[in-house]
């Protein structure tokens, strides 16, 4: 059995690669928006995001300890050990294909931050506090928008019908639990994922509702981020990240 | 209204509007002007516009590779910048009366120039700092002199930018002098950036004041209140003692200090290089319109599906 | 393919903090209110620029004519009796 620094390391680190993976995708976008406001708000989007990566490595590299900085944590690991979920290192697609990834996304972390909010770690209480106000309005952000795609055009709305079926296979790893999880949870640390599932599935089903969508059919649902097990795509990204780094070990930056 | 009272009026007109400008001051969006300080606005704003936005490309191609958290996150938000004050100057000019999909379009069909510089690659990290330090610290100098300039909404909006883009220049600086202080291979990279960012920096302030098309009306009217001469002399000689702090050499053999001017004299402009990638025989010409299109056209069913869903609403709403 | 549309156009005005009056800051793009808003938000108060936001379509803002600036603000000139300083106080008096 872990001890707890190590757990909470392990977890820390999770949350960090979730929001630096989703990051990376999201500064994709960065001259490519659909129009120049929007291409703005998704590099907020991402500029939030990589602040609270930086925080939560910050945060494993305090608990490790081993003089690791949040840079080495984010840039100089392999693809086996990078413990985000398969959905945030998803393509960006096209703007359907981002939205539906950010509202699956989103969603999850609003509940999820809710409950860490109130974890007896202090530094994951503060955290979570400070992220929810984030959160709350990426989850506007990507509601309003999958509304708009659902309730446009018919184009508009079979490409977005089309994301949230494509990317659905991807959300049922979000409400795992394993051996981290359920270490943490016992001791009033961590968040109970599985019992997220039910809230978050009402709020996505109101989302597609309004938006004339439907919840796509229950299917075999991936799994592997938290084992450091990923789809093909994060190895391409992580070559792209940390080409500097890897090329010239020895230079500052 | 009769044929021959028309010009007189047309006359009272000017010479009142250029009374106003003399005084100092602020033309704003419903008083009458004459047609060719429009026209002249229209088109310098736009391209103005169009140079922020466009040069969001050449730094963009390093945000997925820059090198640290920090970096990633200072490039993110400076580039983002760059299109809200892209953002900002087309609605300045919209408020001439053109619309932004016309702006639009005049890039697309090279009707409308964007900034020369931006033809130019990024290939190394470097690049980044002698964009910010140098393309930035050129686009300042002349971006301080605007906010004095005769049109309200130009000079608002310029006052803005200045105001944001005041950290830009210290960050491409900031990553010159980390790389000059790092390994010989940075020193190097930031050397050989500087090499190919120096010369095209000093074009950007255009041809000299002999050579220069467009230049007395502008001045008569206040919209541009320095010469390109001036403003590029102002760049060097500030840029000089910068590059001189952290080790960097001017790629200039004919760079030197002129007592008698209090300012530095500098070598020939490739004035033929210039006129060529202003041609479209850049190497990023092609590149950067085709990007440019390739997201507006990929984004037509998402802005499409945008005004359906608010005439959907506006129908239900009744 | 349908001309392009690049949305419609917004006055946004920002209060810097409570207490202060709205400002006018710029305009935006967006096809509805809500992303009106979220626009404004995104693009003007990335600097902490803000604590209210108000967006207005640019097509419902009525302005006056230049034209008529002689006829609207003119006659206001000579009215001077508005301003304290019109008016003569006795030597000697306190708090007014």
């Amino acid at each position: 059995m872990a001890n707890i620094h190590e757990l909470k390391y392990t977890y820390s680190l999770r949350m960090a690669d979730n929001a630096w993976i989703l990051s990376h995708r999201l500064s994709e976008w960065c001259s490519n928006g659909p129009f120049l406001e929007e291409d703005l708000a998704l590099t907020n989007i991402a500029l939030d995001l990589i602040g609270r990566a930086q925080a939560f490595y910050n945060y494993a590299a305090e608990l490790e300890g081993k003089g690791r900085t949040a840079d080495d944590l984010a840039y100089r690991r392999n693809e086996r050990q990078y413990y985000n979920n398969l959905l945030v290192e998803m393509p960006n697609g096209n703007f359907a294909d981002t939205i539906a990834r950010q509202l699956y996304m989103s969603v999850y972390e609003y509940y999820f931050f809710m409950s860490l909010q109130n974890s007896k770690d202090e530094t994951f209480a503060a955290l979570a506090a400070k992220t929810l106000k984030e959160v709350k309005y990426h989850m506007a952000h990507a509601a309003d928008w999958t509304v708009r795609l659902g309730d446009g055009t018919e184009e508009s709305h079979e490409k977005m019908q089309q994301a949230i079926n494509n990317l659905w296979m991807y959300t049922g790893e979000l409400f795992e639990a394993d051996e981290t999880d359920t270490a943490l949870i016992a001791q009033g640390l961590g968040v109970d994922n599985p019992s997220l599932h039910s809230l978050w599935e009402t709020h996505i089903k109101n989302v597609l509702e309004e938006a004339k969508l439907s919840l796509p059919a229950a299917n075999y649902m991936q799994t592997g981020g938290r084992k450091g097990v990923h789809t093909e795509h994060l190895g391409h990204m992580l070559g792209e990240m940390q080409y500097l780094q890897r090329a010239y070990p020895d230079a500052k930056w | 209204m009769s044929s021959n009272t028309a010009p007189a009026i047309e006359d009272a007109r000017l010479s009142k509007f250029e009374e106003r400008v003399q005084k100092g001051d602020a033309i704003e969006p419903r008083d009458w002007m004459p047609e060719a300080y429009r026209k002249h606005l229209i088109r310098q704003i736009s391209q103005h516009a169009h140079s922020e936005v466009i040069g969001m490309q050449p730094e963009g191609n390093w945000i997925t590779r820059a090198p640290s958290i920090r970096a990633k996150q200072i490039l993110l938000a400076k580039i983002q910048d760059e299109g809200g004050h892209g953002l900002y100057l087309y609605s300045a000019a919209e408020t001439l009366g053109i619309s932004r999909e016309e702006m639009i379009e005049q890039l697309q069909t090279g009707k409308a120039k964007y900034s020369n510089i931006f033809n130019y690659p990024t290939l190394t990290w470097a690049d980044i700092g002698a964009i910010g330090w140098l393309v930035d610290g050129a686009a300042i100098v002349n971006q301080v002199s605007l906010q004095r300039t005769s049109y309200g909404p130009y000079s608002r909006a310029m006052v803005r930018i200045c105001k944001e883009e005041s950290f830009h220049q210290r960050q491409g600086y900031e990553i010159m002098a980390m790389m000059m202080k790092g390994t010989p291979e940075q020193r190097e990279m930031a050397q050989d950036a500087m090499n190919r960012w120096w010369w095209p920096s000093l074009m950007m302030f255009g041809p000299h004041d002999s050579d220069s098309p467009h230049s007395s009306d502008a001045f008569r009217w206040k919209i541009k209140r320095h010469s390109n001469d001036e403003l590029r002399t102002k760049f060097i000689d500030k840029t000089v003692q910068q590059a001189e702090v952290i080790g960097l050499t001017i790629p200039d053999p004919e760079l030197k200090w002129n007592e008698a001017t209090g300012h530095y004299d500098h070598g020939e402009i490739n004035w033929d290089e210039f006129y060529r990638v202003i041609q479209g025989n850049g190497q990023c010409n092609k590149q950067r319109i085709a990007h440019h299109k390739k997201a507006h056209n990929d984004g037509a069913w998402v802005r499409a599906a945008a005004e359906a869903y608010k005439v959907k609403q506006a129908v239900k709403n009744n | 393919m349908a001309t392009d549309t690049q949305l419609d156009l917004w006055e946004v005005f920002i209060q810097g903090r409570n207490g202060s009056h709205h400002m006018h800051a710029g305009s935006v793009h967006a096809s509805d209110k809500k992303m009106a808003l979220q626009n404004a938000r995104d693009i003007y108060t990335r600097r902490g620029e803000g604590s209210s936001i108000w967006v207005v379509p640019a097509n419902s803002i009525v302005a006056s004519n230049p034209d008529d600036a002689d006829m609207f603000f003119d006659p206001a000139d000579d009215k001077v009796y508005r301003h304290p300083t019109f008016y003569v106080m006795p030597e000697g008096a306190k708090q007014i």
